[in-house]
């Protein structure tokens, strides 16, 4: 039987169009690094050797996918629920308040306690900052997708203001807070070297990335294995239907949002306890927003969001290195290949699928 | 004389869907034609496909004899079609005049379009009856004129043929009353008016023809003079030769449900369901007939607790559940409903049938304890469901839009017959069902009825209410006209369903 339009099999809808996409996107690039001047075969090179050529490449790929995975599992849950949550960047910056708030004021507590109580905080301060824009469009039908934009820059004010007059000690030029030394998370390096005595390769690479696979896990499990999370995924798939069996739309908006920003809470674990140890400016620096091309690559599944935090991850450290090694590539240079990136995985997602799926059936009618 | 517009041998699917089955029509230059027909029987699709917005699969279309290719509205509005939808394709902000010009700007300045389609609108006011403000805002306007610029939009574009589609369904019966005037002098200046609609009383007040259409086919067509309500009602419901039902009398037992004086009203306070008051009692099937968009699927709604009774009570096994507007709630008190809309409602069509099939009830501990969702216990009692009501192709992990309407609708009433219901609502069983699963869909329904269990059942096919109810209660315009016995003549109830009671209950 000939299959309608728009059935692809499932491996050309996971597998090949994102592989079309992301080769498109590295072509364009190259196109760019030749405008430029230099070779662009050895642009790549030099990007994937200084990702995965080296213990400290891959070091840094994984400290950068941990935050992505935080915040494209944020961006998923929102999405199952039909929900579009683009405010994970300012989530992540509120967390963080939380993260410090906790880490610094108790800190008289034992880290084995602390820690976890500072990971909790930051977690629930990023699913207040989501909950507020839940709540607005469940009970007043404001669209989530505006309010979370404007709670971005709400957060990224106050956020600023917080650490300026309050966790700013008295006397510091920079603006940031002190040290947070109760709640700090060892890099892998230091945790190599304290307790086995081994020298590794210096990255900011810590225990995040455990929590990564843990959060990814679980959100599948929430999603595919529980009753909340059947109710969550019925209600973005079909909300007339979800209506029949009885599932409240408007609870449903308010758990998605807050599950969401307490993902996008995760991320100031790996950013601030793990590797900067204060709160400062901007730390999110964009991931809030990588978050929902990592969402929209990984199809919003855990194995995707994780598969494509990782390509982010190569993307970022290899482009570091990029500039590093060729001046005339600078560094927006770089945000520049990864904007296309993110224009083809995310806004262009299906532009070469007609074309793909054409292709596809008439070498199956043969 | 040739017809002005012709349909030969139009056939269109979408997916399972047969929404136009070799539909023929010749529309006669300078008259009214009528195409009358239940929600879903294909007028709207056909008219769709006139207008260039789907591709028919196969058929011709042909406009003063010649054939054409309509591939786009613009190309339909070329060959001089105009078409006034549903629900208006106006930019309220726009003024009359704008609105009327949108899309036929013919420059980069706007001016000289303007002070042409003025003293066009002038001259279309005179000849139509047709005065509306051209300065006024649209958004501004009662709908009544809102529709006049639409038809005003038609006309200026040269249209020869207009298509007005439901046109009544948002006017006052005054404002009706002015359309039908209106429409007539298009007649009478040498338009051709394509109607669509739903009602009757429309049919025969304006038209000059009349096509019927019933699950994507041309029924009939007939001379308006020569046709009455009652033979409309018939053709549109249709007397579609069923298999006759096996089953002995009923034994009723105690009330189950009991509705009393319900009345629901939509946003705009218009009662939909209106005061009305029956029982279901244990062991009876009660049919209510209608013909569709006349309460039926309004008063499910609320029996079911998806919305809240405007007024009046919902009470089952003595408890009033109306005022409870939850469904889990209704569901847990032992009320089982399949849903008149299964694509849109019954099922998830990106979920596998193990998920559909538990959709609504997948709270039960029996599925996983406290708040887990255990899966192999989900494909387990959906292999169980698809074996006893066989359900093809028996695969629980087959995506449900993937299954015939047929096989669908069997999921749909095994996952609701499956829960021992004491009360089971069933909104239209086996609309797009076939044959064979008809059947068996009606088998399991009176086996219930048997097992002692109340039955409320809802359904346009007027065979299907009499072969299957113990009872039958008609609805028109959200009330209930009366109720009759299952021997009742078709004549009788088509009579009650064209809103023409004798005895309102």
């Amino acid at each position: 039987m000939m299959q309608s339009r728009g059935e692809l099999p499932h491996w050309v809808d996971v597998g090949l169009i994102p592989l079309i996409n992301l080769t498109v996107a590295l072509a364009v690039s190259g196109l760019i690094v030749i405008i430029i001047g230099e070779n662009p075969v050895e642009a790549m090179w030099i990007m994937l050797k200084g990702a995965v050529g080296s213990l400290k490449g891959w070091g840094y790929l994984l400290y950068y996918a941990t935050t992505f995975v935080f915040t494209g599992l944020a961006v998923a849950v929102a999405f199952h629920a039909g929900l579009f949550n683009i405010g994970g960047e300012g989530q992540a910056y509120m967390a963080g308040v939380g993260a410090a708030t906790v880490g610094l004021g108790l800190e008289f507590l034992p880290w084995p306690i602390l820690i976890p109580l500072a990971i909790l905080a930051s977690m629930a301060m990023g699913a207040f900052w989501a909950w507020i824009p839940g709540v607005l469009q469940a009970k007043r039908g404001s669209h989530i997708v505006i309010t979370t934009i404007m709670f971005n820059f709400i957060a990224a004010s106050l956020v600023g203001y917080l650490i300026n007059y309050w966790f700013r000690p008295v006397g510091k030029m920079a603006v940031e807070s002190r040290e947070i030394t109760g709640a700090y998370i060892m890099s892998a390096r230091e945790v190599a070297r304290e307790f086995f005595g081994v020298r590794i390769a210096s990255s900011p690479l810590n225990f995040s990335v455990f929590l990564a696979l843990i959060a990814a896990w679980a959100v599948w499990y929430l999603l595919w294995r529980t009753k909340l999370g059947y109710e969550i995924r019925a209600l973005g798939a079909n909300p007339a239907a979800a209506v029949y069996a009885g599932i409240r739309p408007d609870r449903i908006i308010i758990i998605a949002m807050v599950i969401s920003g307490a993902l996008a809470g995760l991320v100031p674990v790996n950013e601030i306890l793990g590797v900067q140890h204060r709160l400062v400016l901007g730390y999110v620096g964009g991931a809030g927003f990588v978050g929902i091309a990592v969402a929209l690559m990984g199809r919003s599944h855990p194995v995707g969001i994780l598969l494509a935090a990782m390509l982010f991850g190569l993307l970022y450290q290899g482009g570091s290195e990029l500039s590093f090694a060729k001046p005339e590539i600078n560094r927006d240079m770089v945000v520049v290949i990864q904007g296309l990136v993110i224009l083809f995985m995310g806004a262009l997602e299906y532009a070469f699928r007609p074309w793909v799926a054409a292709l596809f059936f008439k070498v199956e009618g043969k | 004389m040739t017809p002005a517009i012709e349909l030969i041998g139009i056939d269109k699917r979408f997916g399972s869907v047969h929404a136009n089955k070799d539909v023929s029509l010749a529309i006669a230059p300078g008259s009214i034609h009528g195409i009358i027909g239940e929600n879903g029987a294909g007028k709207s699709t056909l008219m769709s496909i006139l207008f260039g917005f789907y591709h028919a699969d196969s058929g011709e279309i042909r406009i003063k004899g010649k054939p054409v290719r309509i591939r786009s509205s613009s190309d339909a509005i070329a060959l001089g079609i105009g078409m006034v939808h549903q629900h208006f394709m106006l930019v309220e902000p726009f003024t009359v005049l704008e609105n009327v010009v949108l899309g036929s700007e013919g420059g980069a300045l706007i001016g000289p379009a303007l002070a042409k389609a003025r003293a066009e609108l002038v001259r279309l006011a005179n000849d139509y009856e047709l005065e509306v403000d051209p300065d006024a805002i649209v958004g501004e306007l009662p709908v009544g004129l809102q529709q006049r610029v639409e038809i005003l939009k038609a006309l200026f574009r040269g249209a020869e043929t207009l298509i007005l589609d439901e046109p009544t369904g948002v006017l006052t019966p005054d404002e009706a009353d002015h359309l039908f005037r209106i429409l007539g002098t298009l007649r009478d200046q040498g338009k051709t008016v394509i109607l669509i609609t739903h009602k009757l009383r429309e049919i025969i007040a304006i038209t000059d023809h009349v096509s019927v259409m019933r699950r994507g086919e041309v029924v009939a067509t007939r001379e308006t003079m020569q046709t009455d309500v009652m033979e409309l009602a018939e053709l549109m419901v249709g007397r579609h030769v069923l298999m006759r039902v096996e089953k002995g009398p009923s034994t009723p037992g105690e009330t189950v449900l009991e509705v009393k004086n319900l009345t629901w009203k939509d946003r705009k306070g218009i009662a939909r369901v209106d005061n009305v008051s029956f029982s279901v009692r244990k062991g009876e099937i009660v049919g209510i007939a209608g013909v569709s968009g006349n309460g039926q699927s309004e008063l499910l709604d609320v029996i079911a607790g998806i919305t809240r009774p405007t007024s009046g009570q919902v009470i089952f096994e003595g408890k009033d559940i109306g005022i409870l507007g939850d469904p889990r709630h209704v569901r847990a008190e032992g009320l089982a409903h399949v849903p008149e809309d299964r694509q849109h409602r019954g099922l998830i069509g990106s979920f596998d049938a193990a998920e559909s099939a538990i959709l609504g009830w997948h709270h039960l501990e029996s599925l996983g304890k406290g708040f887990r969702l255990d899966r192999d216990k989900v494909i387990a009692r959906a292999r169980t469901e698809m074996d006893e009501f066989d359900v093809r192709p028996p695969d629980p992990l087959l995506k449900s839009s993937k299954f015939s309407g047929g096989n669908q609708q069997k999921l749909i009433i095994a996952r609701e017959i499956r829960s021992n219901p004491d009360l089971l609502i069933v909104g239209q069983p086996t609309r797009g069902v076939d044959i064979g699963a008809i059947e068996y869909i009606h088998k399991r329904i009176i086996q219930l009825r048997d097992e002692g269990k109340a039955v409320l059942l809802v359904s346009v096919e007027l065979d299907e209410i009499r072969s299957m109810s113990d009872r039958i209660l008609v609805m028109f315009a959200g009330r209930v006209m009366g109720e009759r016995g299952p021997g009742a003549s078709e004549r009788e109830l088509g009579l009650l369903m064209a809103g023409v009671g004798q005895d309102a209950a």
